[in-house]
């Protein structure tokens, strides 16, 4: 018999937690859920937009009655839970209904606070909280005229932009002399205020309530100072409190809320607690980013996983009042310890400021410009030293060396017409659809639903933007922590620092010593730890071909049509008659569709039939051509210029540097593709300044460039330094090579890999520490023993992986 | 009437991998799991045609190479949310003979 899992409290933490259970353990248990609203379960958030008259109610169900029903769970819809025995382990009802539980799950929320004065029981009194309060303030809307706001926080400012929209005349009471003081700063509240005056709210600060005037309605408010103010509604908004009653009542543990541990247990542990409820390492929350991570850990230990823990959340903020765009996280104020970053221009309504500690962003605060908001949340979770870029840091991610085409279009100035998908041509009516109609929150999701940024990724930010225009919040949920891949919830750097510890070889050891959840892994994981293997100990561990993607594992690059292209390397993209002819004949031979020069300075063969590739490498090696690698994670192509061989111009010998170069580096596996160039004058004619590692020779040396991307979001290089000789060259491009293919993240480019370690760090590892650098090197060429073999001549002509490129069987 | 076809033994076939079958029906491709269980599909991805046959092999499921579609061995269906079908067929070992049933006319 299935277990019984009883849950009460039908808001937006529980349920959340019981649709992450169905998804890993649909079968596991007998469901019941109490809710004393009367309706199935809907987006509180999204009450806001309700008030304003933006959205229905119906606009704003998450789970209608028919999706309990399809999940076989039991709903006692606008009951109240009044017991809990846990001796008998039942809940029940005033009404009698009683239901035994083997596990029960506590997501009560919170209750409004209600100031204890005179007349707060009057009618026309109300609080912001749940479809009913909503249901009144709009009634009243419909028949006075003045309202009072209490409190102007969040929820104060949305409620009276919403009774102002429906035709009220609105005042703000707030006891301090700024707005929103936990989220803002005085000057960004000053900013806010001045725009929510402009739109006809009033506002009255440093005002302390005394008493509720009337006899059984509600007339007005007085203050301390004898001031009185007429009203015909009253919201208060001063603040929640977790809702404990029914949890105290059952003896379990609670302060200010009800103690859970890191697996969301109570003291009680068969009872569980989630959301605004519960109190966790001392915090409460009242966001529901910070619920979502706790019902997830709790849905994972309800289904006997048991691995997932909850540490506690960062939380950021956003007012939904539309048209006025304001962000806030963290410790905003600072200290004597800290230091501000600040943007202010009154007249264009912005203001942005950064608190840095250590340059490291402890807090932020934008007002009228929040675009980067997101990105500035992530390098402050992520704990990024912001260092080298910190003279660019207000600017925004956008002009951060690129001029690539990553979230220039404001979200939600655009229309539903316009493409936001490159990659998978969706535009953003597809986005905002899926949003709406499928009840999406995460950019997991609408990745998942819409293949909108699921394959470049440069348009990440924009449907970022997107999702929290849509939804009017920021669900910006992406863990601290981001694990490898769905098989594990450790992260890249924890899997490999495990792999170097504890001296791992195979994909298989790492999956058993760190608890993988599928047993052979997925196309995300195994080329990941393949690569993390053989770097980390060459010569040792071995290639798991089968984790290899397609590409690497027949060396070639896979087309649409199921046919492959072969691209023999030209070192320094010199060539010869003699490789021409044999690339002549090959074509020839072979029949092959197209042949064309690439932008890596060679020549590709395309449309080769996959039974043909042993033949077409055999021919080319004959010529002495080897595999150009333009299908790996790995080195690819060394760009030159002609150089003082024979431009007129050139100070150094570029082509001879960019041989050598390729010469010693070839065949190198490394996270994600690798480029060079050598240029011959600062012209730079090879381009090497948007190279992952570029040289560019100067009269007196060379120039080392290291962290430049092309491609989807043009980087240029940052300066390593400059050397003397080609001998220094060599070290410190092995140096670099090295100590990226010991620390990159696997599908991690230089150039995002050096915005997160920062060039400072590569600085003094590779420029600052000799013997570092030395150390490095030494065990880049060490490495390279064991990779420089042809890997064409290997199946051309040694039958290495034959049954790669002959059919099992033809059949008729 | 299912025409069994002997297409060679286990051992053709690395584990997590697969190979492909020419036949008149089109490619076919036949899988092999860690377990030493083999599958076959249609070798044509029901997202764009890829042939799944170069794709990773994990649990029951292969990655479409070109598209990082997942398509489950067993069934042919595209693992959700994505949708669509390669179209399976019948394979069985016997005698460490792996035969693939085509449906032969
Ligand atoms: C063949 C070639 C286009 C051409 O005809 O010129 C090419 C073809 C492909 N590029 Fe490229 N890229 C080619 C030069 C470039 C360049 C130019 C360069 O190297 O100077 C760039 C920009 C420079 C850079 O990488 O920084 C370039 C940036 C990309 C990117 C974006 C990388 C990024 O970090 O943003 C991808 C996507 C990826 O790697 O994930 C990509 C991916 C691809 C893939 C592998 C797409 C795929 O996964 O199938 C294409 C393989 C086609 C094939 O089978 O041959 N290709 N690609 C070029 C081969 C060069 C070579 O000789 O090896
Ligand atoms: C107007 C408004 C705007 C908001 N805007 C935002 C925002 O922009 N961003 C953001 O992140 N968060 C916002 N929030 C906060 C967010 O809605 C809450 O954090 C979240 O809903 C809390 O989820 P919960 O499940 O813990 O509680 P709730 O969603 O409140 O659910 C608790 C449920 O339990 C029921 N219940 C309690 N006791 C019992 C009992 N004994 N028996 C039966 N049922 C019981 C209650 O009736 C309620 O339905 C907003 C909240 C409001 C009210
Ligand atoms: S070759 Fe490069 S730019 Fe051209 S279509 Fe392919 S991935 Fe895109
Ligand atoms: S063809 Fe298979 S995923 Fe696109």
């Amino acid at each position: 018999m299935k277990e019984k899992l009883v849950l009460i409290g039908n808001g937006m933490a529980g349920v959340r937690t019981l649709e992450e259970l169905l998804k890993i353990a649909p079968d596991k248990y007998d469901i019941t859920v109490f809710g004393a609203e009367p309706f199935g379960n809907y987006n509180r958030i999204l009450l806001s937009p309700v008030l304003c008259g933006e959205k229905t109610i119906d606009d704003i169900m998450l789970n209608d009655l028919q999706w309990y029903e399809d999940n076989h769970i039991t709903l006692y819809a606008g009951k109240w839970v009044t017991e809990i025995n846990r001796a008998r382990r039942t809940v029940s009802t005033s009404d009698g209904i009683v239901v035994p539980y083997d596990r029960l799950l506590l997501a009560t929320g919170s209750n409004p606070f209600i100031i204890p004065v005179p007349g707060k029981d009057l009618q026309g009194v109300v609080s912001f909280r749940d479809i009913h309060d909503v249901d009144a303030m709009l009634k009243a809307a419909g028949e006075g005229k003045r309202a009072v706001v209490i409190g102007g926080g969040l929820l104060g400012l949305e409620a009276a932009n919403g009774l102002k929209l429906q035709g009220m005349d609105v005042t703000v009471v707030h006891l301090l002399d700024t707005l929103m003081e936990r989220q803002l700063d005085k000057p960004a509240a000053d900013l806010l205020k001045g725009a929510l005056e402009a739109r006809g709210l009033n506002f009255l600060m440093e005002a302390q309530t005394e008493a509720i005037l009337g006899g059984e309605r509600v007339t007005g408010v007085r203050f301390k100072d004898g001031l009185e103010i007429p009203a015909d509604l009253v919201v208060m908004a001063v603040g929640i409190r977790p809702n404990t009653a029914l949890a105290e009542q059952a003896g379990l543990y609670c302060e200010r809320g009800v103690v859970v541990n890191d697996t969301m247990q109570t003291y009680d542990p068969r009872i569980y607690a989630v959301g605004e409820c519960v109190q966790h390492r001392g915090a409460t929350y009242g966001l529901v980013a910070p619920l979502f991570e706790m019902a997830k850990v709790c849905a994972n230990h309800l289904a006997h996983l048991g691995y997932s823990r909850y540490e506690g959340s960062v939380i950021s903020t956003k007012l939904k009042v539309t048209g006025i765009d304001l962000f806030s996280a963290g410790d905003f104020h600072g200290d004597e310890t800290t230091e501000d970053i600040v943007i202010k221009d009154a007249a264009q309504g912005v203001y942005k400021k950064l608190v840095l500690k250590d340059n490291r962003i402890q807090g932020a605060v934008l007002y009228g410009d929040t675009i980067d908001g997101s990105w500035y949340f992530q390098l402050m979770r992520e704990g990024t030293n912001v260092s080298d870029f910190r003279d660019q840091l207000l600017f925004g991610q956008g002009h951060l060396g690129d001029s690539g085409h990553s979230g220039e279009n404001a979200a939600s100035a655009m229309s539903d017409d316009m493409e936001v998908c490159g990659c998978n041509g969706v535009c953003k009516g597809d986005v905002v659809n899926a949003i709406t109609q499928k009840g999406l929150f995460t950019l997991e999701d609408v990745r998942a639903h819409t293949k909108a940024s699921s394959s470049c990724g440069s348009c990440t930010g924009l449907v970022e933007q997107i999702l929290m225009s849509t939804l009017g919040n920021d669900y910006s949920e992406t863990p601290a922590k981001k694990p490898l891949c769905k098989c594990t919830d450790y992260t890249h750097e924890e899997v490999r620092h495990t792999i170097r510890e504890h001296h791992l070889t195979s994909i298989k050891a790492v999956m058993e010593y760190m608890e993988w959840r599928n047993s052979d892994g997925c196309h995300v994981c195994r080329p990941a730890l393949n690569y993390y293997l053989i770097s980390t100990w060459p010569g040792e561990a071995r290639d798991d071909y089968q984790s290899r993607f397609i590409n690497e594992r027949v060396h070639a690059n896979i087309q649409k049509d199921g046919t492959y292209s072969v691209v023999p390397r030209m070192w320094g993209g010199l060539t010869n008659p003699a490789e021409l002819r044999a690339i002549a004949d090959v074509v020839d031979k072979y029949a092959i569709p197209t042949v064309k020069v690439t932008g890596g300075q060679r020549i590709d063969l395309l449309g080769v039939k996959k039974e043909d590739l042993p033949g077409v490498w055999g021919d080319l090696n004959k010529a002495g051509m080897v595999s150009g690698h333009a299908y790996g994670k790995s080195l690819r192509t060394v760009k030159t210029c002609v150089g003082s061989e024979w431009c007129r111009f050139g100070t150094q010998a570029s082509m001879g540097m960019g041989v050598e170069l390729e010469k010693i580096t070839w065949g190198s596996w490394t996270p994600h593709k690798f480029k060079m160039a050598v240029s011959g004058c600062p012209r730079n004619c090879a381009e090497a300044t948007i190279k992952d590692f570029g040289v560019v020779a100067v009269d007196s040396g060379w120039e080392l460039h290291v962290g430049g991307n092309g491609g989807v979001k043009v980087r240029a290089t940052d300066l390593l330094c400059k050397v003397k000789s080609g001998d220094e060259v060599k070290e410190y491009c092995g140096a670099f090579l090295q100590l990226y293919r010991e620390e990159g993240h696997y599908l991690e480019r230089t150039a995002p890999w050096i915005e997160r370690v920062g060039l400072s760090y590569v600085k003094e590892k590779i420029v600052e520490d000799e013997a570092c650098r030395k150390a490095l090197y030494a065990r880049f060429l060490e490495s390279q023993q064991y990779v420089q073999q042809d890997p064409w001549a290997e199946r051309a002509g040694q039958g290495v992986d034959q049954h790669e490129f002959i059919p099992l069987k033809e059949v008729g | 009437m299912t025409n069994w076809i002997d297409v060679g033994k286990l051992e053709d076939i690395p584990k997590l991998g697969a190979r492909v079958v020419k036949t008149e029906e089109g490619d076919v491709a036949v899988f092999r799991t860690a377990d030493d269980e083999v599958f076959a599909l249609r070798d044509r991805c029901p997202h764009k045609q890829g042939p799944l046959s170069q794709g990773i092999v994990h649990g029951r499921r292969v990655t479409c190479p070109l598209h990082n579609w997942v398509i489950e061995l067993e069934s042919g269906e595209a693992v959700a949310p994505d949708k669509g079908c390669a179209g399976v067929y019948s394979v069985k070992i016997e005698a460490e003979k792996v035969l693939l049933g085509l449906k032969g006319n």
